[in-house]
Order: structure tokens, then sequence, then C-alpha cells
């Protein structure tokens, strides 16, 4: 067994300097290897049973042709990749690999700016900054179906306070959530806001991590606070910026609560990302078509392993 | 905070007072919640919507507690069952990771790692077809299990970074002193964790009592539903009495609030750990 670890293993490891390098006994301090095995068997039953096994039966779904009757008899046809073949080829795949790529990017983009923003904003000292700091995290706290059904209200055609706003400021009201040209946006508005939080949190740890002496040197050399932060703050950040992105992605890959609720994808699947298909097509008509499903959270699967490798690789070369 | 002068107190006022501001902006939505819940259904469909509850009314919290509190004893109970199960599962685990140094431990946590990644549903969609034939569907306990996917990777990862900073030295103690790996796991290293195990224990019943996809996949014909299916439900029947939704939604985020007043820290613990590297 290695003791470096490979690097996304390490993100999971030690908010505590030089655990890893202290008393490295080979076998640890309890004897015999099998009471180690004793204490993890009891996880690794679960991960089998409630991990593996609902993977495998997803993996086995996707390349068969279940209807909600061969399902309970099990005597599904074996289909090889015809799922995937035909999820691809769908009309529906193009727009909803788009929509997932625009709500996953934007959403990333812009939750990451201002939760950075902020995090840079809170690191002053002032007044309540403590106070401040911790009411950001109620809209992460929140039961998703909460925050989506206040949003889903807010941005009501007509009696939502978004478009009591923009009329009182002159604009013209949006049909948010029914009007294809505006749902996107709106789901994504409503992820932007659920993520700062958790942007805001893992940034602004990150800045403590930071020297304030390489500060002070900084204003010593007569750094003004735009050129602390492009040449010390934002460089310096770079691996914490990483994770948060590569945790971002994945998380809202995975979506479909925010969306399901706001505008079931709708309309004409304007809002359809990956995972709200997976879902629509599972478990959102009255017929479930469990075969197609998974090919589609399959495919959502691999796209979440091709960044998975991506931050990896990054992370190897920096270590370098 | 002591030292800072009459000139640094002038000079950081407006920096409190933008701070008020973005949290004012940030926290809108969660305080128009509670005004819609407050407002009169009379007074729902106004044009513009009156920006402070001017005539509060219960009416809202009043279907609430006649409809919502089976559904809010379930999200109790499957919360509380998850808890449970992710300590179970987890806490020994890490110490066989983190100090048992136990083979396999790396790639164990890579694993745990990689499988939150899955998204949850796929996982429904595995779990339904385990479920069908084994007939948990819309059972309590079938939800408990899947809403503990969601958890135990994490508890796992953040008992183990923080285990492998306990000092060998008190273990090799224990050793000497003739405690076996249990005792040693029971006496010394569970009641060093123990702000760990509230950390995990607090996201275990957030998420479980936030969870709506394993709920809405494998508990929807569910005699007693968890809150979030039924306000999904209530939505979906309801798209008239929304002071009455958004009372059920502030009556649901109170584990959130009372988290935030009471575990701040733990909190602000869980959401860095296992995700900042260093």
């Amino acid at each position: 067994m290695t003791t470096t670890a490979t690097s996304p293993a390490a993100v999971g490891e030690a908010p505590t300097p030089g655990a890893r390098r202290r008393g490295s006994a080979p076998r640890g301090i309890h004897g015999s290897p099998w009471v180690a095995v004793a204490f993890a068997a009891p996880l690794v039953i679960y991960l089998i049973a409630f991990y593996a096994y609902p993977l495998i039966r997803s993996i086995d779904l996707s390349v068969h042709d279940y209807n909600i009757r061969a399902f309970v008899q099990g005597d599904a046809e074996f289909v090889g990749l015809a799922n995937y073949v035909d999820v691809i080829t769908s009309d529906l795949f193009g727009p909803a690999l788009l929509n997932t790529f625009l709500f996953v990017g934007i959403s990333i983009l812009f939750q990451y700016a201002i939760g950075l923003a902020l995090a840079v904003f809170f690191r002053n000292n002032f007044r309540l900054s403590g106070v401040l700091r911790a009411m950001f995290l109620v809209p992460w706290l929140l039961p998703l179906i909460v925050s989506a059904s206040t949003w889903a209200w807010m941005m009501n055609s007509d009696s939502g306070i978004v478009n009591a706003f923009l009329l009182a400021v002159g604009l013209d009201p949006i049909n948010w959530l029914t009007s294809p040209d505006w749902s996107l946006t709106a789901v994504i508005i409503a992820n932007i806001w659920l993520g700062i939080p958790f942007n805001l949190v893992i940034l602004y740890s990150g800045l403590q991590n930071i020297p304030a002496d390489v500060y002070e040197a900084a204003s010593l050399d007569g750094a003004g606070a735009w050129k602390t932060f492009w040449r010390i703050t934002f460089p310096l950040l770079r691996p914490v910026s990483a994770i948060t992105i590569l945790l971002g992605l994945v998380y809202t890959l995975k979506v479909v609560d925010i969306i399901w609720i706001m505008t079931k994808g709708g309309p004409a699947n304007s809002s359809l990302i990956l995972s709200v298909w997976s879902y629509r097509e599972a478990f959102g008509t009255g017929q479930p078509a469990f075969s197609p499903a998974s090919a589609i959270g399959n495919i959502l699967i691999i796209i979440a392993l091709i960044f998975g490798l991506i931050y990896a690789r990054m992370q190897n070369r920096e270590d370098a | 905070m002591a030292r800072s002068t009459v000139s640094k107190k002038r000079s950081t006022w407006w920096k409190t007072g933008l701070g008020l501001f973005f949290t004012a902006l940030m926290l809108f939505p969660v305080y128009w919640m509670v005004n819609v819940s407050l407002t009169p259904r009379s007074d729902l469909r106004a044009n513009p919507p009156s920006l402070f509850p001017t005539s509060p009314t219960f009416e809202g919290y009043q279907a609430v507690f006649d409809q919502q509190l089976p559904a809010l004893g379930v999200s109790l109970v499957v919360g509380l069952g998850c808890v449970l199960l992710t300590l179970v599962l987890s806490a020994p685990a890490a110490y066989a990771i983190a100090l048992l140094r136990m083979r396999g431990g790396r790639s164990l946590n890579f694993i745990l790692l990689v499988a939150q990644m899955i998204p949850a549903v796929v996982m429904s969609m595995g779990f339904y077809a385990i479920y069908v034939r084994l007939g948990l569907l819309n059972s309590l306990p079938g939800l408990i299990l899947a809403d503990s996917t969601i958890a135990v990777p994490f508890g796992v990862l953040l008992f183990t970074a923080f285990m492998s900073g306990i000092p060998k030295e008190l273990l090799q103690a224990a050793r000497v002193d003739g405690a076996s790996a249990w005792r040693t796991f029971r006496s010394i290293v569970m009641p060093i964790s123990r702000n760990s195990a509230i950390t995990v224990s607090l996201f275990a019943f957030l998420w479980a009592w936030s969870d709506f996809i394993f709920a809405s996949t494998l508990s929807r014909n569910a005699e007693f539903v968890p809150v979030t299916l039924s306000i999904y439900a209530y939505i979906g029947n309801n798209t008239t009495q929304w002071n009455a939704i958004m009372a059920t939604a502030v009556v649901a985020s109170i584990p959130a609030a009372v988290l935030l007043v009471f575990a701040q820290r733990y909190v602000a613990a869980g959401v860095t750990a296992g995700a900042v590297k260093d």
C-alpha cells in the first residue's frame, strides 16, 4: 500500500496538517490486520449492497428492454446498447445536452464569482461580519423543495414579486416559467442562489489559509487592492478554487429537484437537462421507461467521471 | 476587536452597511416565503404584492397543522434513522482506515469519493428495481436505507480526516494498558471525535429531511409520506393556496433554522471538511 495518496483521495483527508507523517507504523496499533477489516466490514457490505448493486442494476436496466411487467417478472429482453443509441439519436438529446452544459456552466461561473467576491468581502473585519456570514448559509440548508417552490412563486407571471419589481423600474414583465425563452434562465437564477453559500464557505476558508504576511509584504510594496487580488489572492487560492468548481460541477450535474419542481423541464423541453430527462422517463410520466432513463443516467455518470479525471490530472500536474 | 480605535470603527461602518445589504438581498426569498405564508388568501393575487404582511393571518399555518403533522413525523423518523445508520457504519470504518491502518484504506476512500458522484436519479432506479422484488417500496426502512446513501460516504471521509489527527501515543498507551481495539474505539476514539459525530449527524439528518428524489421515487404511494413529498403534492393539488404552501415550507425549514442558530460552527466545519485540501 502506498503512503502517498492519489490526489482525489487526498481531497477527503486531513484538515490536520502533518497527520499523515506522524507515526506511520505499518500495521497500526493493534496487531492483527483482521481487526481493522472487522471494523470496516459493515461499511464494505453496505457499499456493495446499496451502491454497487443499485449501480449494476441500473446498468442492467439500460441494456435490457424493461417495461413495468418485465420489471416484476425479470424476463426483459437483452438489447445491448440499443437504448443508448435511441437516446443519443433522439431529437431531445442535442438540446438536453446543450441545456445541461448551459445550466452547469453558467451556474458555476456565477456561483463561483459571487461566492469569491463575498468571501473576499467578508475577509474584512467589520462589525457583524461573522453573524452575516452565517446568515448566508440559510439558502444552502433549506430543503430544495422549499427554495424551489418559493422561487416558483416569486417568478409567477401575474402575482410574482420579481415581475412586480420589473414593472416598478419600468421594464416589461417576463413569463419566467411559462415561456420557452426564459425557463432555463429562471432555473439557472434559482440554482445560482442555491450554490452561493457553498462557494462562499469553501472559498472563505481557503482565504483564511493564506498567510497574513504575504499581504503585508504586498502592501509594503504598494500594491493596491485590485492588484493584490489578481497577483496574490487569486493565484494562491487556485487549488481551493479547483476543488470548489469540481464539486460544483458534480453537484450541479446531478440536480433534478429544482428544475423538476419549478418547470418539470418545460415548457416544450426548454429547461430539460439530462438528469431531469432521466427522471421524467423513469418516474415523471404515467408510463415508466426505466431502460432509456437509466441509459441517460449512465451517460451522466460518464460525463461526471470525465470531469473528475480532468481534475485528477490537473492536480497531479500541480503536485509534480 | 478591543484594540480597534475610533478611526478604525468609523472606517468600517460602511462595510457593515454593505454586508447588511448583501445579506438582505440574499435572504429576500426566505423573507418572501415567510411574508407569503402570513398573507390572507384574498391578497395573494394582489398586484403589486404587498411587501409586508399588513394584515397577517395564520390560516396557512392552520392548514399545516391540520394536514401536515404526519408528514413531519415521517421526516423526523427518516432523518433520525439515517443519522443512526450513518454513524454506525461510518465511525468504525473511519477508525479502521485512519487508525488501524487497514490495507486498501486509501482505495476505499477513493471509492467513497467517486460514490458521491453518482446521481441520485440513477441510484433511485437501481433501488426501485431492487425494492420491487424485496417489497420495500413505500416502506420506512426502504426510504431510510436509500436516504442514508447520501450521507454515508461523507461521514466516512469526515471521520477519517478527523481521526487521522488523533495522536497515536494516546492509542498506544491504551494498548499498553491492555485495551482491545473495540475498547479503544469506544472509550477513547469516539469521545474525542464527538464534534465530528455531531457534524456528521447534522448533515445526515438535514439531507434525509430534505430529500425529494428518493422520496418521490420510492415512497410516492406510501400511506405516510415525508414532508418534502407532501409539499410537492400540495403544490400540485393546490395552486391557489400559496399561503398554506409557504407556511408548510416555513415549517419544513425549521430544522435548518435550528441548526443555524445552535450548530453554526459544525455546519461550517462540515461544508469545508473533505473539500479543502491541506
